[in-house]
């Protein structure tokens, strides 16, 4: 009948006919929409396949860490501890400097080279080298971001030498090539419209890219840092080699060894003390901290942009 | 089959282009002033002499030999079949096409005796006093319909003061027929409005930077009668204080509003673009001296 009337015509009874023959005739072959079960069905059992494992380590988690997911566990460092009891906030403080260090350090550089990339890189050649490097960083392992960390500062202030600067060093050769593909990305998305429009206003090239690009992209920019630090939190093989393992507080990221969640839940896990069962509750309990921050920094990728670019418009 | 009939060539004589007070003024975009009087010589009224324009896409001469004399503080239109080079030398009017790697143009603009093409000018300076409004409305999204007309100034780090900045954004509002319908919404984003509010925000924007010239390039093709018909008061209106340059493809359009019409052709595609002739609208558009201009206006072309 649609047809008709698009036709312009007066549907009939004849047409309505028509139509309902030509629909029965495209209708799939038996044959066509047995594969598609089987199709579907097959995508589905996959989909299943891929959840088991994630449920259950949320169930394992959970039912051998949440009954030390108590208050002491946030307020006490394992200092002197060496059967029940204890905490993980030397482990939680140190996640979060470690963490923010690294963002400090790749965000800034992983924007800066998206922006070189997207806005003035063009064809040039410095650009294909760019993103070969950032190819290239994508793939080291992060073990080997560790040592060469571990070479770094060994290097400049001694062998040896482990720190959670280093540990963040280390942390931010992996994030910063993630910062810069995510960047690069989100920024190819702002219509050269828009930067048409601001260079034909009278103002040269980087203050339109700060002032317009930049805030345009802002959200997008935001979310990809997020997911940056998301990649780079649970990130243990690279900390335990430069940042190391105290049972101690330290709030100082130039100095000393410094505890992180993923690092704490490793030895909680290989080097048990008698009571082993502590040691173990201790290490499900850490991964479930460690399983809540990312999921919260996952939803913050999501929630953060529309509020941004609210926070923005309402300004 | 076009003859080129290029229209008085004015040699306005220069006083050695940067010695000019709006030489220097234009050379240093730094100390570039936003006074409410441009600087310029005596007597500037935004008038411009194009002269031996070509302009080229990499080794493709896309716009020949155009000299054309623009007159201040009116409207000339700029029409032509498509691809013929109309935005290519709109937009070289204002070094725009600068931005396209590979794009270059010969020749001299002069703008009240300045010539703009000058090695020695600061296209960024150039563009903020020949500004540009595009086919499509493009109000950045990140901003408010306010920081929009202040746009160009917080781009450049100027913002005004908080008295000083309403007071430019009614001005400038009310500039584009647009003060009425956004005056209770200023903070909301530029995406908020329709397409014909979007494009006199543009235009306002444009304005905003006080701009000797205004270059139009179809800027009603994306909009409905009514905007356009809105639009086209505008132009009218801007043409007191500026001088307005618009491409358009609607004849009727081009014969209500502009005061002077300039007629490109190209003999066939891949040919560059001439100007076949210019003159005042009612005689382009009643008396035109060649043929395929009256062909075209009467819509028998191609
Ligand atoms: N960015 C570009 N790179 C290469 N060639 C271009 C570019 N832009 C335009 N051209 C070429 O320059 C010539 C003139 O194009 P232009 O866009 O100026 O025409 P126009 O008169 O504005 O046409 P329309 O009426 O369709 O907008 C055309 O041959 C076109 O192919
Ligand atoms: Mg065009």
């Amino acid at each position: 009948m649609s047809v008709a009337q698009t036709l312009g015509k007066q549907p009939t009874a004849a047409d309505a006919a028509d139509a309902a023959v030509t629909l029965s005739a495209s209708r799939p072959s038996l044959a066509r929409r047995t594969k598609n079960r089987i199709a579907s069905g097959a995508v589905v059992c996959a989909v299943a396949l891929a959840a088991i494992p994630l449920a259950l380590v949320i169930w394992a988690a959970l039912t051998r860490g949440i009954e030390r997911l108590d208050l002491a566990l946030f307020t006490n460092s394992m200092w002197g501890v060496v059967g029940q009891g204890g905490g993980l906030l030397h482990a939680l403080v140190g996640t979060l400097l470690v963490t923010g260090a690294t963002a400090l350090i790749a965000i800034p550089l992983g924007l800066a080279a998206a922006i070189y990339l997207t806005e003035y890189g063009g064809q040039r050649k410095l650009a294909g080298i760019t993103r070969r490097a950032v190819d290239i960083m994508v793939s080291i392992p992060s073990i080997v971001a560790g040592l060469a960390a571990y070479a770094l500062f060994s290097l400049l202030l001694g062998p040896g030498t482990r720190s959670g600067l280093a540990g963040a060093v280390a942390l931010a050769m992996i994030m910063i090539p993630v910062v810069v593909r995510s960047s690069e990305e989100v920024l190819r998305l702002v219509p050269g419209d828009l930067r048409e429009a601001g260079l034909a206003l009278g103002s040269p090239r980087w203050r339109v890219i700060r002032k317009i690009v930049l805030p345009t992209a802002l959200p997008g920019l935001t979310a990809g840092a997020v997911l940056g630090v998301a990649r780079i939190i649970g990130e243990t093989a690279p900390l335990l080699l430069v940042a190391g393992f105290t049972d101690a507080m330290n709030y100082n990221l130039a100095e000393g060894r410094m505890a992180t969640l993923p690092v704490f839940i490793y030895t909680q896990w290989s080097s048990k003390g008698l009571d082993t069962a502590a040691y173990d509750q201790r290490a499900w309990a850490g991964a479930l901290v460690l399983m809540a921050v990312v999921v919260v920094l996952q939803l913050a990728a999501r929630a953060l942009p529309p509020q941004i670019a609210k926070l923005r418009r309402n300004r | 089959m076009t003859a080129t009939v290029p229209t008085s060539i004015t040699t306005t004589t220069t006083p050695a282009g940067a010695a000019s007070p709006a030489g220097a003024a234009l050379a240093a975009s730094e100390t570039l002033t936003l006074a409410a009087e441009p600087p310029g010589p005596p007597g500037a009224v935004g008038s411009m002499s194009i002269t031996d324009v070509s302009c080229y896409y990499g080794s493709h001469l896309a716009v020949a030999d155009v000299s054309l004399e623009i007159p201040g503080r009116a409207v000339t239109a700029f029409i032509g079949p498509s691809g013929c080079g109309k935005s290519t030398l709109l937009r070289a009017i204002n070094r725009m096409h600068e931005v396209i790697p590979g794009a270059r143009a010969e020749g001299s603009i002069e703008l009240d005796g300045v010539d703009l093409c000058a090695k020695e000018v600061d296209p960024v300076a150039v563009r903020s006093k020949v500004g540009m409004v595009f086919q499509k409305p493009n109000p950045f999204p990140a901003m408010s319909i306010k920081d929009n007309v202040l746009a160009g100034l917080i781009i450049r780090g100027q913002r005004p003061r908080a008295s000083a900045a309403d007071e430019l954004v009614e001005r400038c509002l009310e500039r584009a027929h647009l003060w009425d319908e956004v005056k209770d919404r200023l903070k909301k984003s530029g995406d908020s409005l329709s397409g014909g509010q979007q494009q006199r925000l543009c235009i306002a924007r444009a304005i905003a930077v006080q701009p000797d010239v205004v270059l139009m390039d179809e800027p009603c093709s994306a909009l409905d009668p009514i905007s356009t018909l809105a639009i086209e008061e505008l132009m009218r209106d801007l043409a007191r204080d500026y001088t307005v340059v618009v491409v358009t493809h609607n004849m009727a359009q081009a014969n209500r509003i502009s005061d002077v019409t300039a007629f490109f052709s190209l003999a066939s595609a891949g040919q560059p673009g001439r100007l076949v002739e210019s003159g005042p609208t009612g005689q382009i558009f009643s008396a035109p001296k060649v043929a395929a201009t009256r062909d075209y206006i009467e819509g028998r072309f191609g």
